[in-house]
């Protein structure tokens, strides 16, 4: 293994371990928050495997997740479940948010950039008008679930444990993706989609498989949030807010990198739960997350993760070249343009950019 | 017969105010490349400007504007300054949807702290039951036609200004190739940030319109803006005709709906048709072929 590949697996041992234990305080709110916050973790890794690696902004993720809670509602619903069981319906859950991505995809794939993202939009709202106006969703006041008669204090933890799964899971087929020949491909659509087709990408086939992938995923934590919420609203089964989040903590870790969304998710996820204890100051908390990636889009135009590591590259390098300048004298043809500078220029494209 | 007339007409006057705000944002993507997310709750934050100065300083809501349209400018050219112009780059596009949408976030923090979540809405002379005209047997307020005036009035000032002005001359330049307008010499940052405020100006006088004719709070801006990307995206994006036809086009099917099935389903066909039109036409009903172009 290279060293980068050494590094993200101890990462993510140590990041999973330490997300195993938290559930041992036995601190209700820090594992209800948990769960969310894995949720989103997953969330972020799924919808970066498509958006992050294509390049093609969604901001429809949250029609998978609705697809998914209403799914395991509808089932549980019918057939009355309690019980571990409904554990085995989330595969059911990201298999409908699947096949929901299939006509979602063949329609939106088709055209790209904003126009994308706005039809994206469309559809999710097309989603949300018909989850509160078909009579078998439940219209506005939705689906409840029959009662779990499980211990209020240890209610959260198969939740918890499933989303870490989940996540974990998701995080690892994103690394198994990134490599492969599929990932280059998805890759090279982000980096010119004209060009990639003139290789031989099979561009739709591809952009729609990573579409369902990213679905899949999405759909399973969907029907987590059912049981685990005890709800199908339409307006949080299918939630805006959601669409902007996941997004938000792709970019704010790094967009279409591997640990990127993870970080943002484990970031930002801690402080929206926390705040939504805070009732009186949510606005406040609002105003906050925007401001908070004002920062982010000002100061770290790529994301944290990936500007730090530039940062901390263009460091290295700069004492490597003066370790080395010490030894021999400084080399001939590079005066005054540091190699460390020339690394953090880099990221500075030259393109049209009013 | 009397509620197709009716239906008809409340699309076109309506229309022509959604036209306004979408030519804001149409103009605003043809010349910065970026979509402004927030132009929705910007219309809402010109709405509630309007309802300050009437309801607390008793100014007129058609008075007000001459206050309200320069603010929301330097506003506009505020947020450019400060938020769009920093992007670079490859991700320029999705970052700056998400610098809007911050922004976006922000005001509307800001104004549910300040005016909570109630709806609110403009009740001038305007709106009032005695100033109405009668046409085909039933009244309409005048603020319906006086709302559409004043969007035919700007979106023929920004027609005059961009066909008729030299600074119009570079901003269609600038639409047209930001590189060959730069080399000769025009001051694309300059062109940036002012067709930004002009983009959000409009706001003003929109949500001053907008708030009279509908209840309004901070979480309307959503509402609003989904259905201005669906017009401009179905004008073509960057098209100003294009924004105003399918603004009136959108708001009459949506108000036919409205009367001859059901409300609840009149924003269901909105969003369908935009999507059924872009999978036989990617560029928009009246784009062109570039738009699909990456």
């Amino acid at each position: 293994m290279k060293p980068a590949a050494i590094w993200r697996a101890a990462g993510l041992v140590v990041l999973v371990g330490a997300a195993a234990v938290i559930p041992l305080a036995k601190n209700v709110t820090v594992t209800h928050v948990g769960v969310f916050v894995l949720l989103y973790v997953g969330a972020a890794v799924g919808w970066n495997i498509f958006s992050g690696f294509t390049g093609y902004i969604s901001l429809g993720a949250a029609v998978f997740f609705g697809v998914g809670v209403y799914t395991v509602a509808l089932i549980s619903k019918h057939l009355d479940l309690v019980g571990g069981v409904v554990f085995a319906l989330y595969p059911l859950a990201g298999l409908a948010a699947a096949v929901v991505a299939v006509p979602f995809g063949l329609v939106a794939l088709r055209v790209r950039r904003h126009t994308f993202v706005v039809v994206t939009i469309a559809i999710f709202f097309i989603f949300q008008f018909m989850a509160s106006n078909f009579s078998w969703t439940g219209g506005v006041s939705g689906i409840f679930p029959p009662f779990l008669d499980w211990d209020p204090n240890t209610f959260d933890m198969p939740f918890y444990y499933t989303a870490l799964v989940v996540a974990v899971a998701s995080a690892v087929l994103a690394w198994a993706i990134w490599g492969s020949r599929f990932g280059l491909q998805l890759r090279a659509i982000r980096d010119d989609e004209d060009r990639a087709r003139g290789l031989g990408v099979k561009t739709m086939r591809v952009k729609l498989t990573a579409f369902v992938i990213s679905g899949f995923i999405i759909g399973i934590l969907g029907g987590l949030y059912f049981y685990f919420q005890s709800e199908a609203l339409p307006e949080y089964a299918f939630n805006p807010f959601f669409d902007l989040t996941v997004a938000l903590m792709a970019f704010i870790g790094g967009f279409g990198t591997l640990s990127g969304p993870i970080f943002g998710a484990l970031l930002l996820e801690p402080y929206l739960g926390y705040a939504q204890y805070q009732v009186t100051n949510a606005y406040v908390a609002e105003i906050v997350l925007g401001a908070l990636f004002l920062v982010v889009i000002i100061f770290l135009p790529r994301g944290i993760l990936p500007t730090a590591g530039e940062k901390l590259t263009a460091l290295a390098a700069g004492w490597q070249r003066r370790a080395a300048s010490r030894d021999t004298g400084p080399p001939p043809g590079t005066p005054g343009s540091p190699a460390g500078a020339a690394a953090a220029g880099s990221t500075a494209s030259t393109g049209p950019a009013p | 017969m009397g509620s197709l007339i009716r239906a008809i007409t409340d699309g076109v006057l309506g229309g022509g105010v959604y036209g306004l705000m979408a030519v804001g944002l149409t103009l605003i993507f043809g010349v910065l490349d970026i979509i402004n997310i927030a132009q929705g709750i910007l219309v809402v934050l010109g709405a509630y400007l309007t309802y300050v100065l009437w309801a607390h300083l008793h100014i007129d809501q058609f008075l007000g504007l001459l206050i309200t349209i320069p603010g929301m400018f330097i506003l506009g050219v505020a947020i450019q300054y400060l938020f769009i112009r920093p992007l670079r780059g490859r991700e320029r596009t999705s970052m700056s949807l998400l610098a809007c949408y911050s922004v976006a976030i922000i005001i509307e923090g800001i104004l549910y702290q300040i005016f909570g979540s109630n709806y609110v809405s403009i009740n001038d002379y305007w709106t009032s039951p005695q100033a109405t005209v009668q046409i085909f047997g039933y009244y309409l307020p005048y603020i319906y036609l006086l709302g559409f005036a004043l969007a035919v009035v700007s979106v023929m000032a920004i027609y005059l200004m961009l066909y008729r002005t030299q600074f119009g001359r570079s901003v269609r330049a600038t639409m047209q190739d930001h590189t060959a307008a730069r080399l000769v010499g025009i001051d694309v940052n300059r062109v940036a940030a002012v067709t930004f405020g002009i983009g959000v100006a409009v706001t003003a006088a929109g949500g001053m319109v907008f708030g009279s004719l509908n209840a309004f709070n901070p979480n309307t801006g959503y509402d609003l803006i989904s259905r201005l990307l669906a017009i401009v995206i179905l004008g073509g994006m960057g098209s100003i005709g294009g924004a105003l036809g399918a603004a009136v086009l959108m708001i009459t099917l949506e108000s036919l709906v409205d009367v001859y099935w059901n409300p609840e389903w009149s924003v269901v066909v909105f969003y369908a048709v935009l999507v059924a039109v872009l999978v036989f036409r990617p560029q928009g009903l009246f784009g062109r072929k570039e738009a699909r172009a990456q």
